[in-house]
C-alpha cells in the first residue's frame, strides 16, 4: 500500500537567503476565497467582525487579526486566511476552499521593496503601500496577490502550480540586487 | 502607458487585456438587419483624437473598463466600469 505524504507547494525550494533579504515559504492555514452575494458586503462585513474582529476589506486592503487575515483579491472577492469559515459566513458569500491552490511565500528584510521593484509594476515603496494595503497584479508573467506583512515584509500569493517559478524568479532579483549592493 | 481603473488605481499597460472598441457595448437587435450587424461587427472608426475602448483589468481586479484615450497626444483621459453603465 502506497502511503501518501503532504507536501507543501516550496517544500525544497525554499527558504533562499540573499544578502539580507529573505525568502520563506509561509504555512497560512486554511485559505477560503470569499465571495459575498450582490449587495451583501455589508451583511459580510458584520459576520467576519462578529467571527474574527475583522471586516470584509474595501478595494486594496488586507485588514488582519491575530492569526487571522482577510485580503481584498478582486473585484468583490477576498481570501478569508488562517481558520476555517465560520458557520455565519456560508449565507452572506460564496465560499470556496482554496488551501491547497495557492503557494504563499514572505520576501523580508532590508531591500525588499528593490528586490519587487524588478518584478511587479507597482509602486511597493512605504510611502505608497504601507501595512494594510494588498494588490492583485503581476509578478513578471503571474498574477499575484500580494500584500505588506510587515514595515520590511510582504506575502506573495501564487497559483501553486507556479511554485517553482515564483521561487526562481524572486530568488534571481534577490541575487541581482545583492550583486548590485556588493558592487557599491 | 498607465490605465486609471477606478477600483485599482493608475496601473500599468501590461496589467491589461485589450479587447477593442468600445461600440461593442452598443449590440443591435437581433432583428436590426444586416446592414446595422455588418457594422457592427466589422466597420470600426479610426480617429486622430478621442476614441473609447475596452479594457480588462486581467492581473487586476478583474473589471472591465470603458477607457478615453486620445490617439494623437497617447493621453489617457479617463476610466470607466462597464458595469455602471450596463448594469445586467
Amino acid at each position: 500500500m502506497a502511503e501518501l505524504r503532504a507536501s507543501s507547494p516550496c517544500a525544497g525550494l525554499l527558504p533562499l537567503v540573499r544578502g539580507g533579504v529573505t525568502l520563506d515559504e509561509v504555512s497560512p492555514g486554511v485559505i477560503t476565497a470569499l465571495a459575498p452575494f450582490r449587495g451583501g458586503e455589508a451583511a459580510l462585513s458584520s459576520a467576519l467582525q462578529a467571527a474574527y474582529g475583522l471586516g470584509f476589506p474595501a478595494a486594496g486592503q488586507a485588514l488582519e487579526a491575530g492569526e487571522t487575515a482577510c485580503i481584498w483579491s478582486g473585484r468583490a472577492q477576498a481570501f478569508l486566511i488562517g481558520p476555517a469559515p465560520d458557520a455565519g459566513l456560508a449565507a452572506r458569500a460564496v465560499l470556496t476552499d482554496q488551501s491547497d491552490a495557492w503557494a504563499v511565500v514572505e520576501l523580508s528584510g532590508p531591500g525588499a521593496e528593490d528586490v519587487l521593484a524588478r518584478l511587479v509594476p507597482l509602486d511597493l515603496r512605504p510611502a505608497a503601500f504601507p501595512p494594510g494595503w494588498a494588490a492583485r497584479s503581476l509578478l513578471q508573467h503571474m498574477t499575484v496577490t500580494l500584500w505588506r506583512s510587515g514595515s520590511g515584509a510582504f506575502r506573495i500569493m501564487a497559483f501553486r502550480s507556479m511554485a517553482r517559478t515564483l521561487a526562481h524568479e524572486i530568488g534571481t532579483a534577490m541575487a541581482l540586487v545583492a550583486a548590485r549592493r556588493d558592487a557599491g | 502607458m498607465r490605465i486609471p481603473c477606478p477600483i485599482c488605481g493608475p496601473r500599468d499597460r501590461r496589467e491589461f487585456y485589450y479587447q477593442g472598441h468600445a461600440v461593442m457595448l452598443e449590440r443591435p437587435a437581433a432583428e436590426a438587419g444586416e446592414a446595422a450587424w455588418d457594422g457592427y461587427l466589422h466597420l470600426r472608426e479610426n480617429p486622430a483624437g478621442q476614441t473609447q475602448d475596452l479594457w480588462y483589468h486581467e492581473a487586476g481586479c478583474g473589471a472591465w473598463l470603458k477607457v478615453t484615450r486620445d490617439t494623437v497626444t497617447h493621453d489617457v483621459l479617463r476610466a470607466e466600469l462597464v458595469e455602471a453603465g450596463h448594469a445586467d
